[in-house]
Protein backbone atom coordinates (compact mmCIF):
# COMPACT_ATOMS: atom_id res chain seq x y z
CA UNK A 1 0.00 0.00 0.00
CA UNK A 2 1.37 3.53 -0.78
CA UNK A 3 1.37 5.74 2.05
CA UNK A 4 -1.53 8.52 2.53
CA UNK A 5 -2.06 11.51 -0.06
CA UNK A 6 -2.22 14.86 0.55
CA UNK A 7 -4.75 17.17 -1.28
CA UNK A 8 -3.49 20.34 -2.39
CA UNK A 9 -5.49 23.43 -4.70
CA UNK A 10 -3.32 24.25 -7.45
CA UNK A 11 -4.28 26.73 -10.55
CA UNK A 12 -7.39 26.30 -8.79
CA UNK A 13 -8.04 22.49 -9.25
CA UNK A 14 -7.21 20.04 -7.11
CA UNK A 15 -4.34 17.48 -7.21
CA UNK A 16 -2.78 14.97 -4.64
CA UNK A 17 0.44 14.08 -3.76
CA UNK A 18 1.52 10.55 -2.85
CA UNK A 19 4.46 8.15 -2.48
CA UNK A 20 3.21 5.67 -5.19
CA UNK A 21 4.55 2.26 -5.20
CA UNK A 22 6.14 0.65 -8.84
CA UNK A 23 3.64 -2.01 -9.92
CA UNK A 24 6.08 -2.94 -13.04
CA UNK A 25 7.96 -1.81 -16.40
CA UNK A 26 7.86 -3.18 -19.54
CA UNK A 27 10.13 -1.76 -22.86
CA UNK A 28 8.06 -0.31 -25.69
CA UNK A 29 10.48 -0.44 -28.62
CA UNK A 30 12.86 2.10 -27.14
CA UNK A 31 10.70 3.48 -24.35
CA UNK A 32 9.63 2.10 -20.73
CA UNK A 33 6.44 2.37 -20.00
CA UNK A 34 6.34 2.37 -16.25
CA UNK A 35 3.50 1.11 -14.03
CA UNK A 36 2.37 2.65 -10.41
CA UNK A 37 -0.46 1.97 -8.10
CA UNK A 38 -3.02 4.44 -8.52
CA UNK A 39 -2.90 5.40 -4.95
CA UNK A 40 -5.57 8.05 -4.30
CA UNK A 41 -4.34 10.38 -7.14
CA UNK A 42 -6.90 11.20 -10.22
CA UNK A 43 -6.12 9.76 -13.19
CA UNK A 44 -7.63 13.37 -14.70
CA UNK A 45 -8.13 14.46 -18.09
CA UNK A 46 -6.74 12.84 -21.30
CA UNK A 47 -3.35 15.50 -21.66
CA UNK A 48 -2.96 16.32 -17.98
CA UNK A 49 0.27 15.26 -16.65
CA UNK A 50 1.97 14.36 -13.07
CA UNK A 51 5.04 15.15 -11.73
CA UNK A 52 7.32 12.00 -11.25
CA UNK A 53 9.82 12.19 -8.39
CA UNK A 54 13.53 11.24 -10.84
CA UNK A 55 15.25 9.33 -8.32
CA UNK A 56 18.94 10.83 -6.96
CA UNK A 57 17.55 13.58 -8.94
CA UNK A 58 16.98 17.20 -8.17
CA UNK A 59 13.45 17.91 -10.00
CA UNK A 60 10.57 15.80 -10.75
CA UNK A 61 9.64 15.27 -14.31
CA UNK A 62 6.42 16.10 -16.17
CA UNK A 63 4.96 13.07 -17.79
CA UNK A 64 1.15 12.91 -19.13
CA UNK A 65 -0.48 9.84 -18.20
CA UNK A 66 -0.45 7.28 -20.72
CA UNK A 67 -2.93 4.84 -19.37
CA UNK A 68 -5.42 4.64 -16.47
CA UNK A 69 -6.13 1.04 -15.90
CA UNK A 70 -7.92 -0.22 -12.31
CA UNK A 71 -5.75 0.87 -9.54
CA UNK A 72 -3.08 2.09 -11.69
CA UNK A 73 -1.71 5.05 -13.49
CA UNK A 74 0.89 4.24 -16.23
CA UNK A 75 3.75 6.07 -18.21
CA UNK A 76 5.49 6.05 -21.11
CA UNK A 77 9.09 7.31 -21.05
CA UNK A 78 11.58 8.42 -23.35
CA UNK A 79 14.82 7.84 -21.65
CA UNK A 80 16.73 10.58 -23.02
CA UNK A 81 18.55 12.03 -20.04
CA UNK A 82 19.71 11.39 -16.41
CA UNK A 83 16.26 11.89 -14.72
CA UNK A 84 14.61 9.60 -17.56
CA UNK A 85 16.50 6.75 -17.68
CA UNK A 86 16.66 6.78 -13.44
CA UNK A 87 12.50 6.76 -13.89
CA UNK A 88 13.33 4.19 -17.22
CA UNK A 89 15.24 1.44 -14.25
CA UNK A 90 12.72 2.00 -11.15
CA UNK A 91 12.00 -1.94 -10.13
CA UNK A 92 8.66 -3.22 -8.99
CA UNK A 93 8.87 -2.42 -4.71
CA UNK A 94 10.38 0.52 -5.53
CA UNK A 95 8.23 4.48 -4.46
CA UNK A 96 8.46 7.49 -5.72
CA UNK A 97 6.54 10.84 -4.68
CA UNK A 98 4.04 11.74 -7.50
CA UNK A 99 1.72 14.69 -7.73
CA UNK A 100 -1.06 15.29 -9.77
CA UNK A 101 -2.96 15.54 -11.97
CA UNK A 102 -1.81 19.06 -13.63
CA UNK A 103 -2.56 21.48 -16.38
CA UNK A 104 -5.05 21.34 -18.75
CA UNK A 105 -5.95 18.59 -20.70
CA UNK A 106 -7.85 17.89 -24.12
CA UNK A 107 -11.28 19.14 -24.39
CA UNK A 108 -12.98 15.98 -25.18
CA UNK A 109 -16.13 17.92 -26.68
CA UNK A 110 -15.52 17.50 -30.27
CA UNK A 111 -17.16 15.75 -33.41
CA UNK A 112 -14.68 13.75 -35.26
CA UNK A 113 -11.63 13.69 -33.44
CA UNK A 114 -8.48 12.27 -35.02
CA UNK A 115 -5.63 11.35 -32.92
CA UNK A 116 -2.27 12.45 -34.49
CA UNK A 117 1.03 11.80 -32.68
CA UNK A 118 4.79 11.60 -33.65
CA UNK A 119 7.08 9.76 -31.59
CA UNK A 120 7.47 10.14 -27.36
CA UNK A 121 3.99 12.36 -28.56
CA UNK A 122 2.40 8.71 -28.05
CA UNK A 123 2.27 8.87 -24.71
CA UNK A 124 -1.12 10.18 -23.96
CA UNK A 125 -2.99 9.10 -26.84
CA UNK A 126 -3.99 5.75 -25.32
CA UNK A 127 -5.81 7.68 -22.37
CA UNK A 128 -7.10 9.74 -25.26
CA UNK A 129 -8.59 7.03 -27.30
CA UNK A 130 -10.22 5.00 -24.29
CA UNK A 131 -11.53 8.15 -23.80
CA UNK A 132 -13.01 9.01 -26.85
CA UNK A 133 -14.22 5.75 -28.03
CA UNK A 134 -11.09 4.96 -30.11
CA UNK A 135 -11.29 6.99 -32.66
CA UNK A 136 -9.15 6.99 -36.15
CA UNK A 137 -5.61 7.98 -35.02
CA UNK A 138 -1.97 8.72 -37.22
CA UNK A 139 0.92 8.08 -36.10
CA UNK A 140 4.40 9.20 -36.72
CA UNK A 141 8.30 7.73 -35.64
CA UNK A 142 11.77 7.80 -36.45
CA UNK A 143 12.59 4.50 -36.96
CA UNK A 144 10.92 0.94 -37.17
CA UNK A 145 12.09 0.40 -33.32
CA UNK A 146 9.91 3.54 -32.05
CA UNK A 147 7.16 2.25 -34.34
CA UNK A 148 6.71 -0.57 -31.87
CA UNK A 149 4.95 1.66 -29.42
CA UNK A 150 2.66 1.67 -31.69
CA UNK A 151 1.05 -1.42 -30.52
CA UNK A 152 -0.08 1.00 -27.36
CA UNK A 153 -2.64 1.91 -29.80
CA UNK A 154 -4.29 -1.02 -31.95
CA UNK A 155 -5.66 0.13 -35.24
CA UNK A 156 -3.65 3.52 -35.88
CA UNK A 157 -2.25 4.05 -38.51
CA UNK A 158 1.55 4.45 -38.60
CA UNK A 159 4.19 6.22 -40.56
CA UNK A 160 7.68 5.89 -40.40
CA UNK A 161 10.45 8.91 -41.16
CA UNK A 162 10.95 9.93 -44.11
CA UNK A 163 6.86 9.81 -43.94
CA UNK A 164 5.10 12.19 -42.04
CA UNK A 165 2.00 12.38 -40.17
CA UNK A 166 0.08 15.40 -42.20
CA UNK A 167 0.38 13.09 -45.13
CA UNK A 168 -2.25 11.03 -43.69
CA UNK A 169 -4.09 13.41 -42.26
CA UNK A 170 -7.99 13.03 -44.01
CA UNK A 171 -8.86 16.03 -46.30
CA UNK A 172 -12.50 16.24 -44.54
CA UNK A 173 -12.69 18.65 -41.76
CA UNK A 174 -11.74 16.63 -38.62
CA UNK A 175 -10.79 17.77 -34.72
CA UNK A 176 -7.10 16.94 -34.72
CA UNK A 177 -5.84 16.50 -31.33
CA UNK A 178 -2.16 16.14 -31.17
CA UNK A 179 1.08 15.42 -29.11
CA UNK A 180 4.35 15.34 -30.69
CA UNK A 181 7.72 17.46 -31.82
CA UNK A 182 7.33 21.05 -32.28
CA UNK A 183 7.92 21.08 -36.13
CA UNK A 184 4.95 18.30 -36.21
CA UNK A 185 2.63 20.89 -34.13
CA UNK A 186 3.83 23.39 -36.21
CA UNK A 187 2.81 21.81 -39.38
CA UNK A 188 -0.22 20.75 -37.98
CA UNK A 189 -1.12 24.36 -36.72
CA UNK A 190 -1.16 25.48 -40.40
CA UNK A 191 -3.34 22.31 -41.49
CA UNK A 192 -6.02 22.07 -38.92
CA UNK A 193 -6.59 26.15 -37.72
CA UNK A 194 -8.70 24.78 -34.50
CA UNK A 195 -6.47 21.53 -34.04
CA UNK A 196 -5.71 20.97 -29.86
CA UNK A 197 -2.38 20.53 -29.58
CA UNK A 198 -0.14 19.13 -26.64
CA UNK A 199 3.13 20.83 -26.29
CA UNK A 200 6.16 20.17 -24.62
CA UNK A 201 8.23 22.46 -22.33
CA UNK A 202 11.42 21.86 -19.55
CA UNK A 203 9.38 21.84 -15.88
CA UNK A 204 11.39 22.17 -12.52
CA UNK A 205 7.84 23.04 -10.45
CA UNK A 206 4.58 22.19 -13.09
CA UNK A 207 2.02 23.98 -10.83
CA UNK A 208 3.14 27.77 -11.73
CA UNK A 209 5.88 28.21 -9.31
CA UNK A 210 9.16 28.48 -11.02
CA UNK A 211 8.20 30.33 -14.48
CA UNK A 212 10.65 28.08 -16.20
CA UNK A 213 8.18 26.52 -18.95
CA UNK A 214 6.77 29.69 -20.65
CA UNK A 215 5.70 29.94 -23.98
CA UNK A 216 4.70 32.58 -26.17
CA UNK A 217 0.58 32.57 -26.30
CA UNK A 218 -0.35 35.98 -28.07
CA UNK A 219 2.85 38.09 -27.70
CA UNK A 220 3.06 37.23 -23.95
CA UNK A 221 5.47 34.61 -22.41
CA UNK A 222 2.72 32.17 -20.61
CA UNK A 223 3.42 29.19 -18.10
CA UNK A 224 2.57 25.94 -20.49
CA UNK A 225 1.74 23.95 -16.89
CA UNK A 226 -0.86 26.15 -15.76
CA UNK A 227 -2.05 27.70 -19.54
CA UNK A 228 -1.45 24.60 -21.19
CA UNK A 229 -0.08 22.40 -22.12
CA UNK A 230 -3.09 21.74 -24.36
CA UNK A 231 -3.41 24.18 -25.70
CA UNK A 232 -6.09 25.37 -28.64
CA UNK A 233 -4.81 26.50 -31.91
CA UNK A 234 -5.71 29.99 -32.58
CA UNK A 235 -8.13 30.74 -35.38
CA UNK B 1 9.81 28.13 19.88
CA UNK B 2 8.89 28.25 16.33
CA UNK B 3 11.59 28.51 13.11
CA UNK B 4 10.07 30.75 10.86
CA UNK B 5 10.13 29.80 7.41
CA UNK B 6 9.59 31.79 4.20
CA UNK B 7 9.78 31.33 0.70
CA UNK B 8 12.26 32.54 -1.59
CA UNK B 9 11.30 35.01 -3.96
CA UNK B 10 10.58 33.70 -7.39
CA UNK B 11 10.15 29.84 -5.89
CA UNK B 12 5.99 30.00 -4.96
CA UNK B 13 2.75 32.17 -6.66
CA UNK B 14 0.72 32.83 -3.89
CA UNK B 15 -1.98 32.65 -6.29
CA UNK B 16 -1.85 29.72 -8.62
CA UNK B 17 -0.67 27.78 -4.33
CA UNK B 18 -2.60 29.43 -2.14
CA UNK B 19 -2.21 26.28 -0.06
CA UNK B 20 1.22 26.39 0.21
CA UNK B 21 1.65 30.15 0.79
CA UNK B 22 -0.37 29.46 3.62
CA UNK B 23 1.75 27.43 5.25
CA UNK B 24 4.97 29.83 5.69
CA UNK B 25 5.55 32.68 7.76
CA UNK B 26 5.49 35.00 5.29
CA UNK B 27 5.01 35.15 1.40
CA UNK B 28 7.82 36.61 -0.69
CA UNK B 29 6.65 37.50 -4.19
CA UNK B 30 8.22 37.53 -6.99
CA UNK B 31 10.66 40.38 -7.68
CA UNK B 32 8.36 43.62 -8.82
CA UNK B 33 10.42 46.11 -11.60
CA UNK B 34 8.89 49.48 -12.51
CA UNK B 35 7.68 48.38 -15.91
CA UNK B 36 6.41 45.00 -16.67
CA UNK B 37 8.92 42.26 -18.24
CA UNK B 38 7.91 39.19 -20.07
CA UNK B 39 11.49 38.03 -19.03
CA UNK B 40 14.06 36.01 -21.09
CA UNK B 41 13.49 33.87 -23.86
CA UNK B 42 12.95 29.90 -22.73
CA UNK B 43 14.18 27.08 -22.37
CA UNK B 44 14.93 28.74 -18.84
CA UNK B 45 15.62 26.07 -16.63
CA UNK B 46 18.61 22.81 -16.56
CA UNK B 47 19.45 20.88 -14.24
CA UNK B 48 22.70 20.07 -13.15
CA UNK B 49 24.07 17.30 -11.17
CA UNK B 50 22.98 18.84 -7.37
CA UNK B 51 20.91 21.73 -8.61
CA UNK B 52 19.59 23.44 -11.09
CA UNK B 53 20.05 26.79 -13.63
CA UNK B 54 17.17 29.40 -13.95
CA UNK B 55 17.09 32.31 -16.25
CA UNK B 56 13.80 33.51 -15.88
CA UNK B 57 14.90 37.47 -16.03
CA UNK B 58 12.56 38.89 -13.79
CA UNK B 59 9.03 38.46 -15.95
CA UNK B 60 6.82 40.35 -13.62
CA UNK B 61 3.38 42.46 -14.08
CA UNK B 62 5.31 45.51 -13.35
CA UNK B 63 4.61 47.79 -9.99
CA UNK B 64 1.35 49.14 -11.06
CA UNK B 65 -0.69 45.70 -12.16
CA UNK B 66 1.22 44.42 -8.82
CA UNK B 67 -0.52 46.96 -7.03
CA UNK B 68 -3.69 47.01 -8.36
CA UNK B 69 -4.02 43.42 -9.43
CA UNK B 70 -1.64 41.01 -7.24
CA UNK B 71 -1.66 42.78 -4.08
CA UNK B 72 -5.19 42.81 -3.36
CA UNK B 73 -5.90 39.16 -3.79
CA UNK B 74 -2.65 37.72 -2.06
CA UNK B 75 -3.48 39.79 0.69
CA UNK B 76 -6.59 38.12 1.28
CA UNK B 77 -4.36 34.83 2.12
CA UNK B 78 -3.77 36.69 5.45
CA UNK B 79 0.15 35.84 5.52
CA UNK B 80 2.22 38.56 6.02
CA UNK B 81 3.69 40.02 2.28
CA UNK B 82 7.12 40.29 1.95
CA UNK B 83 7.59 42.27 -1.75
CA UNK B 84 10.98 41.31 -3.71
CA UNK B 85 11.92 44.75 -5.65
CA UNK B 86 14.14 44.69 -8.48
CA UNK B 87 15.56 47.71 -11.10
CA UNK B 88 18.32 48.60 -13.28
CA UNK B 89 19.37 51.83 -11.17
CA UNK B 90 18.66 53.54 -8.03
CA UNK B 91 16.04 55.52 -9.24
CA UNK B 92 13.90 52.54 -10.28
CA UNK B 93 14.55 51.16 -7.03
CA UNK B 94 13.49 54.19 -5.17
CA UNK B 95 10.44 54.53 -7.58
CA UNK B 96 9.01 50.85 -6.72
CA UNK B 97 9.81 51.04 -3.15
CA UNK B 98 7.83 54.53 -3.14
CA UNK B 99 4.97 52.79 -4.66
CA UNK B 100 4.66 49.92 -1.87
CA UNK B 101 5.35 52.83 1.10
CA UNK B 102 1.53 53.39 1.50
CA UNK B 103 0.53 49.95 0.83
CA UNK B 104 -0.19 48.25 4.46
CA UNK B 105 -0.54 45.30 3.20
CA UNK B 106 3.47 45.27 2.85
CA UNK B 107 5.61 44.21 5.56
CA UNK B 108 8.76 44.22 4.46
CA UNK B 109 10.47 45.37 1.13
CA UNK B 110 13.37 42.78 -0.06
CA UNK B 111 15.68 44.73 -2.42
CA UNK B 112 16.60 41.90 -4.83
CA UNK B 113 20.38 43.51 -5.19
CA UNK B 114 21.69 40.83 -7.47
CA UNK B 115 19.87 39.22 -9.86
CA UNK B 116 22.34 36.95 -12.28
CA UNK B 117 19.74 37.01 -15.51
CA UNK B 118 19.52 40.96 -16.19
CA UNK B 119 22.15 43.83 -16.44
CA UNK B 120 22.80 44.54 -12.85
CA UNK B 121 22.19 48.41 -11.76
CA UNK B 122 25.53 50.51 -12.21
CA UNK B 123 25.48 51.23 -8.73
CA UNK B 124 26.61 49.68 -5.88
CA UNK B 125 24.70 47.63 -3.58
CA UNK B 126 25.18 50.22 -0.74
CA UNK B 127 24.06 53.25 -2.81
CA UNK B 128 20.49 51.34 -4.04
CA UNK B 129 19.59 50.50 -0.34
CA UNK B 130 20.31 54.21 0.32
CA UNK B 131 17.75 55.15 -2.56
CA UNK B 132 15.52 53.04 -1.24
CA UNK B 133 15.64 53.83 2.07
CA UNK B 134 14.99 57.24 1.09
CA UNK B 135 11.68 56.11 -0.51
CA UNK B 136 10.32 53.84 2.17
CA UNK B 137 10.00 53.50 5.82
CA UNK B 138 9.32 50.17 5.60
CA UNK B 139 11.89 47.25 7.04
CA UNK B 140 14.09 47.00 4.17
CA UNK B 141 15.77 43.56 3.89
CA UNK B 142 18.66 43.47 1.22
CA UNK B 143 19.22 40.30 -0.90
CA UNK B 144 23.03 40.08 -1.76
CA UNK B 145 24.86 38.03 -4.15
CA UNK B 146 27.13 35.29 -2.75
CA UNK B 147 29.66 35.80 -5.96
CA UNK B 148 31.33 38.45 -4.22
CA UNK B 149 35.03 37.90 -2.47
CA UNK B 150 34.10 39.56 0.94
CA UNK B 151 30.14 39.61 1.66
CA UNK B 152 30.48 40.59 5.44
CA UNK B 153 31.72 43.71 3.48
CA UNK B 154 28.77 44.10 1.42
CA UNK B 155 26.52 43.80 4.15
CA UNK B 156 28.16 46.07 6.25
CA UNK B 157 28.02 48.42 3.89
CA UNK B 158 24.01 48.08 3.14
CA UNK B 159 23.71 48.12 7.17
CA UNK B 160 25.45 51.61 6.91
CA UNK B 161 22.95 52.15 3.92
CA UNK B 162 20.28 51.99 6.12
CA UNK B 163 19.29 48.10 5.55
CA UNK B 164 16.80 46.35 8.44
CA UNK B 165 18.01 42.94 7.38
CA UNK B 166 20.01 40.75 5.11
CA UNK B 167 18.69 37.73 2.82
CA UNK B 168 21.76 35.63 2.29
CA UNK B 169 21.73 34.56 -0.57
CA UNK B 170 20.75 34.81 -3.98
CA UNK B 171 21.24 32.26 -6.94
CA UNK B 172 25.44 32.28 -7.58
CA UNK B 173 26.10 32.59 -11.81
CA UNK B 174 26.74 28.91 -13.02
CA UNK B 175 26.86 27.72 -16.77
CA UNK B 176 25.64 24.02 -18.17
CA UNK B 177 26.80 22.74 -21.56
CA UNK B 178 24.48 20.61 -23.33
CA UNK B 179 26.74 17.15 -23.87
CA UNK B 180 25.96 17.00 -27.54
CA UNK B 181 26.97 20.20 -28.76
CA UNK B 182 29.00 21.72 -25.95
CA UNK B 183 26.77 24.63 -26.33
CA UNK B 184 25.08 26.31 -23.49
CA UNK B 185 21.84 25.17 -22.73
CA UNK B 186 20.31 28.71 -21.91
CA UNK B 187 20.08 30.74 -24.65
CA UNK B 188 21.82 33.36 -22.21
CA UNK B 189 24.40 30.92 -21.44
CA UNK B 190 25.09 31.55 -17.92
CA UNK B 191 22.01 31.32 -15.39
CA UNK B 192 21.08 31.10 -11.14
CA UNK B 193 22.51 28.24 -9.68
CA UNK B 194 20.54 26.77 -7.02
CA UNK B 195 19.51 23.97 -5.06
CA UNK B 196 21.82 21.35 -3.11
CA UNK B 197 25.17 22.99 -4.25
CA UNK B 198 24.71 26.30 -3.16
CA UNK B 199 23.87 25.45 0.57
CA UNK B 200 27.29 25.84 1.87
CA UNK B 201 27.88 28.71 0.12
CA UNK B 202 24.90 29.88 1.28
CA UNK B 203 26.01 29.08 5.34
CA UNK B 204 29.37 30.50 4.61
CA UNK B 205 27.70 34.01 4.12
CA UNK B 206 25.57 33.54 6.51
CA UNK B 207 28.39 32.70 9.18
CA UNK B 208 30.54 35.85 7.77
CA UNK B 209 27.48 38.34 7.97
CA UNK B 210 26.03 37.18 11.34
CA UNK B 211 29.15 38.37 13.02
CA UNK B 212 29.80 41.31 10.74
CA UNK B 213 26.22 43.28 11.12
CA UNK B 214 23.75 42.89 13.93
CA UNK B 215 21.38 42.73 11.33
CA UNK B 216 18.55 39.96 11.00
CA UNK B 217 19.28 37.53 8.18
CA UNK B 218 17.09 35.28 6.26
CA UNK B 219 19.05 32.62 5.16
CA UNK B 220 18.14 30.33 2.13
CA UNK B 221 20.06 28.52 0.03
CA UNK B 222 19.92 24.55 -1.09
CA UNK B 223 17.58 24.22 1.91
CA UNK B 224 15.78 20.20 1.52
CA UNK B 225 15.16 19.33 4.97
CA UNK B 226 14.94 19.99 9.18
CA UNK B 227 18.22 19.45 9.32
CA UNK B 228 19.56 22.04 7.07
CA UNK B 229 17.18 24.60 8.74
CA UNK B 230 19.39 23.87 12.09
CA UNK B 231 22.36 24.68 10.08
CA UNK B 232 21.09 27.75 8.91
CA UNK B 233 20.43 28.93 12.45
CA UNK B 234 23.38 27.62 13.74
CA UNK B 235 25.75 30.06 11.44
CA UNK B 236 23.31 32.80 12.50
CA UNK B 237 19.99 32.86 10.68
CA UNK B 238 16.70 34.63 11.95
CA UNK B 239 14.73 32.46 9.55
CA UNK B 240 14.75 30.43 6.82
CA UNK B 241 13.77 30.67 3.17
CA UNK B 242 12.83 27.53 0.97
CA UNK B 243 13.67 27.44 -2.84
CA UNK B 244 14.18 24.77 -5.51
CA UNK B 245 12.93 22.43 -2.66
CA UNK B 246 9.80 23.82 -3.21
CA UNK B 247 9.71 22.70 -6.91
CA UNK B 248 10.03 19.29 -6.20
CA UNK B 249 8.19 19.30 -3.03
CA UNK B 250 5.70 21.83 -2.74
CA UNK B 251 4.70 20.51 0.65
CA UNK B 252 8.30 20.90 2.39
CA UNK B 253 6.84 23.57 4.43
CA UNK B 254 4.87 21.49 6.69
CA UNK B 255 7.38 18.37 6.03
CA UNK B 256 10.32 20.69 7.78
CA UNK B 257 8.16 21.99 10.46
CA UNK B 258 7.03 18.35 10.99
CA UNK B 259 10.91 17.44 11.35
CA UNK B 260 12.10 19.56 13.17
CA UNK B 261 9.48 19.39 15.89
CA UNK B 262 10.59 15.42 16.09
CA UNK B 263 13.69 16.68 16.55
CA UNK B 264 12.98 19.48 18.55
CA UNK B 265 15.08 22.83 18.28
CA UNK B 266 18.11 22.37 19.99
CA UNK B 267 18.58 24.98 23.33
CA UNK B 268 21.70 26.04 21.42
CA UNK B 269 19.93 28.20 19.54
CA UNK B 270 19.01 31.36 21.35
CA UNK B 271 16.83 34.57 20.47
CA UNK B 272 19.04 37.74 19.53
CA UNK B 273 17.53 39.06 16.74
CA UNK B 274 13.79 39.52 16.04
CA UNK B 275 12.93 39.25 12.13
CA UNK B 276 10.66 42.01 11.25
CA UNK B 277 6.54 41.16 11.30
CA UNK B 278 7.36 38.23 13.33
CA UNK B 279 6.43 37.82 16.96
CA UNK B 280 10.02 38.54 18.35
CA UNK B 281 10.64 36.02 20.98
CA UNK B 282 10.48 33.33 17.99
CA UNK B 283 13.42 34.47 16.19
CA UNK B 284 16.65 32.80 16.90
CA UNK B 285 20.05 32.99 16.57
CA UNK B 286 23.49 30.49 17.43
CA UNK B 287 25.81 31.84 19.23
CA UNK B 288 28.77 30.07 17.88
CA UNK B 289 31.41 28.86 20.35
CA UNK B 290 34.23 30.95 19.04
CA UNK B 291 32.47 34.59 19.29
Amino acid sequence: MSPASTSLSLAGREARRQRLLVTGTEPVGPYTLLRLERGELEPGVPGQFFMLEAPRRVLPRPMSLCQAPPRELTFLIDPIGPGTRALCTLRSGEAIHVLGPLGNGFDLDVDRPVLVAGGIGIAPMPYLAAALGDPPAVLGFRTERHAEAGRLLPGAEIVVEPRLVTELLPNDPCDVLACGPEPMLEALRTRAPHAQLAWEARMACGYGACYGCVVEIDGRNRRLCVDGPVLRNAA
Amino acid sequence: MTVQLLNASGCLDALVAPGIAIQLDAFVTKTVTPQAREGNPPPRIVETESGMLNSIGLQNPGIDAFVEEILPRITELGVPIWVSVGGFSAPDYAEVCERLDGQAAVEVIELNLSCPNVEEAPETAAELVAAARAATTKPLYAKLSPATWDVAESARAVAGAGADGLSLVNTIRGLALNPTTRRPNLPRGAGGYSGPALRPIALACVHACARAVALPIVGMGGVTSGDDVLDFLAAGASAVALGTILFSDPLAPSRIRAELSDTGVPAVVVSRHGIHGFVRNSASRHVLSSE
